[in-house]
């Protein structure tokens, strides 16, 4: 494995089930990810995904690839476009650096309206 | 907030104050480590790692906030300087958030059992932003996490308090327009100058209202009007809840007013709570308007 290594993209479907389910799995509660009816009144079409699936989604992509030895020891990710039902995101990663057993990999999910995430996540993986 | 410059100056200023002051105070984690909520976590990330499953399991490190999380009931650890930051933030318009960053480091897994405890500092809070959401705020905090004491991870974690750009406006509802006619335009003339207007017979004297082509007593199609005083009791009322009628905010009395002259009409009982309109009550007549072309006669209550 060497820097520009490119991982397999994951597509996930953004299902309304999935947005409420990790919304409800990450014990958050903002109406925004559960009640269509007051997120448009906040100035949104639908529910979206909240940050913390978004997070989850990240980690599960590179512990799938590197496997359940990997130790995930970073993630850090910004939001974009947000995570609206209907929509498919895919999920893509490029190695930046290699350093011993560690691996930071460049992060995007892009959506149907753009890039929902972007960061880099740094994991251990022991020999 | 106005569009002056100076008042984001000052406005920021305020908000600026907050940095560096605890965001949460030793909070606990509602729940210990526990299966249920890994498993809950993985089902709906569709993560099926053997690691976090068996005897031998750790709880998905990106987990590491919801361990934190407060779920539908109020935070305790939460600090006045942060609710009073977010008061604030509400209060001037940017009563919408949405997390924007999370970057997260994780020091030692957790593990079922573990009783996570945490601490959290307001690290910035940014100058006004415009964004396609909307203009706002960004707000970050800092947690750290621990588990028996130990710093399991570290959470930084960046929202934007924000006044949504697209906020649907309600829309304007104008009250049904009265029918005006010719055996009426005489009342709504009336109105016009602040008189509410009685027919009275011209052949046997019978105040009447609502206004009608003839004497319902006599038949006599001959008529003149007297003012009303404005003094009168609730004879009736009903409290309408439902159906929501545009322009009307339910629930709001409507009482059948008995005029001092002895007519009765129907209009608004305004100015008592609708809860507490009686039969009996004292009203008076004034003019309400409602919009740059509608003004009705509506009743204030003056007491029990």
């Amino acid at each position: 494995m060497k820097a520009g290594d490119r991982l397999p993209p994951l597509e996930i479907p953004v299902t309304r089930t999935l947005i409420v389910a990790g919304a409800i799995a990450s014990r958050d509660y903002q109406d925004v990810h559960h009640d269509p009816e007051l997120a448009r009144r906040k100035g949104s079409p639908d529910i979206f995904m909240n940050i913390l699936t978004t997070n989850g989604l990240v980690g599960r992509y590179i512990t799938d690839h590197f496997g359940p030895r990997a130790e995930l020891r970073r993630v850090a990710i910004r939001l974009g476009a947000p995570n609206h039902p209907g929509d498919t995101m895919v999920l893509t990663g490029t190695v930046e650096e290699v350093d011993g057993d560690t691996v930071t990999v460049r992060v995007v999910g892009a959506n149907g309206i753009g890039k929902h995430v972007t960061g880099t996540v740094t994991v251990r993986i022991p020999a | 907030m106005s569009g002056e410059p100076e008042v984001h100056v000052e406005f920021e200023a305020r908000l600026k104050a907050y940095e560096g002051l605890p965001a949460a105070a030793t909070g606990v984690g509602r729940d210990l480590v526990n299966e249920p909520m890994i498993r809950h976590w993985c089902e709906a990330m569709g993560d099926t790692s053997p690691a976090y499953t068996g005897p031998d399991a750790i709880a998905p490190p990106t987990m590491l906030q919801a361990w934190t999380m407060a779920g539908l009931t109020r935070r305790p650890e939460r600090t006045a300087a942060y609710d009073e930051l977010l008061t604030l933030l509400d209060a001037s318009g940017h009563d919408a958030v949405v997390a924007t960053d999370c970057e997260q480091e994780y020091l030692r897994p957790l593990r079922p059992g573990d009783r996570v405890t945490f601490d959290s500092v307001i690290e910035s809070v940014s100058g006004r932003k415009t964004t396609k959401l909307g203009t706002g705020y960004f707000v970050t905090t800092r947690t750290d996490v621990r588990a028996g004491g130990e710093l399991a991870g570290t959470h930084r974690f960046r929202i934007l308090k924000y006044a949504p750009a697209h906020r649907p406006s309600k829309p304007v509802e104008r009250r049904p327009r009265p029918v005006v006619n010719r055996d009426n335009a005489g009342f709504w003339e009336g109105v016009a100058r602040h008189e509410l207007l009685i027919q009275r017979c011209a052949a046997c004297r019978i105040l009447r209202f609502p206004w009608l082509p003839g004497c319902n007593a006599c038949g006599s199609p001959d008529w003149d009007t007297v003012a009303a005083t404005g003094e009168g009791t609730v004879y009736s009322y009903v409290v309408m809840h439902h159906p929501p009628f545009p322009a009307f905010e339910p629930p709001y009395a409507v009482g059948l007013i008995e005029l001092a002259e002895g007519v009765r009409i129907v209009s608004n009982v305004v100015g008592v709570p609708y809860d507490e309109v009686r039969i009996g009550m004292p009203v008076r007549l004034e003019f309400r308007r409602y919009d740059e072309e509608l003004e009705l006669p509506v009743f204030q209550g003056v007491g029990p």
